[in-house]
């Protein structure tokens, strides 16, 4: 086994690990702080892939943003229901057979594909990536279309829900 | 050298779990989540087929870039959704939002 695959494993081992506590914490404030944790090790993944854009874009606009949202909204819906109840309803084990189901089902079919032991090809010497993921979002012959509807829906999201959650008094 | 298969299983095994938790949880915020579980399990398999396919093209990083938006506009309007209806109802569990259930 290579350093980069006990690297892989351990990170894959941590992101998996804070996700199952993501969705089996009673706590929520503390399911927020391990989707932080999990978003991290996600990072850390996408850094192991090269993709090193996303992996910033991941640590700014994920763990910066979204899931500061999320502590907001818990802390704004108190009252939570850390003592009271059940934090799982009754269905649960029904969910959990799906999702084994569902992971079976990926596995069975990621099985018979081919291309599954491919390793990866070195990285081009001198290829930017970053500089060409910045040239493929605004070239028209590749995806500014698609870049720009991008950006319609998050103003159109975001005034959607500055209206939704505008208290009218 | 780590294959693409590992990759694959680790994204397959991050969004059953995200899937259970939409699927098990009673609380609104802790479905969405759920929700941003599966969305970043989705997009660790974007990342590995571009870097295993051709590096050349970066369709699958742009694929990831919007999946970060459409991501950033539905924990807007989600989390906004949930704060709207726990003023009027002041209840966040799913099951006791059924104004729409018949």
């Amino acid at each position: 086994m290579t350093g980069g695959q006990i690297i892989f494993l351990l990170v894959a081992l941590f992101t998996l690990g804070s996700g199952f506590m993501v969705v089996t914490t009673r706590n929520l404030v503390h399911a927020a702080l391990w989707l932080v944790a999990t978003l991290f090790g996600v990072a850390v993944t996408y850094a192991l892939l090269d993709a090193t854009f996303l992996a910033v874009v991941q640590v700014v606009v994920y763990i910066g943003a979204i899931a500061i949202l999320f502590i907001f909204a818990v802390m704004l819906t108190r009252k939570d229901m850390r003592d009271q109840g059940p934090q799982m309803n009754a269905n649960w084990w029904i969910g959990a057979l799906l999702s084994v189901l569902v992971f079976a089902g990926l596995f069975f079919l990621l099985q018979g594909w081919s291309g599954l032991s491919k390793t990866a090809a070195d990285i081009p010497a001198g290829f930017d990536s970053i500089a060409e993921l910045g040239n493929a979002l605004v070239s028209p012959t590749a995806y500014v279309l698609p870049f720009e509807v991008a950006s319609v829906l998050l103003v159109a999201a975001l005034v959607g829900a500055v209206y939704v959650a505008f208290n009218r008094k | 050298m780590v294959p693409l298969s590992w990759y694959l299983i680790f994204a397959a095994l991050l969004f059953s779990i995200g899937l259970f938790g939409v699927l098990s949880r009673r609380n609104a915020v802790a479905i969405l989540l759920g929700i941003e579980l599966m969305l970043n399990a989705v997009n660790i398999n974007l990342a590995a087929f571009w870097r295993y396919g051709d590096v050349l093209q970066m369709a699958g990083q742009v694929f990831a870039i919007i999946v970060f938006a459409v991501a950033a506009a539905e924990v807007a309007v989600g989390l906004a959704l949930v704060i709207s209806v726990y003023r009027r109802r002041n209840t966040v569990v799913a099951d006791e939002i059924n104004m729409m259930k018949w």
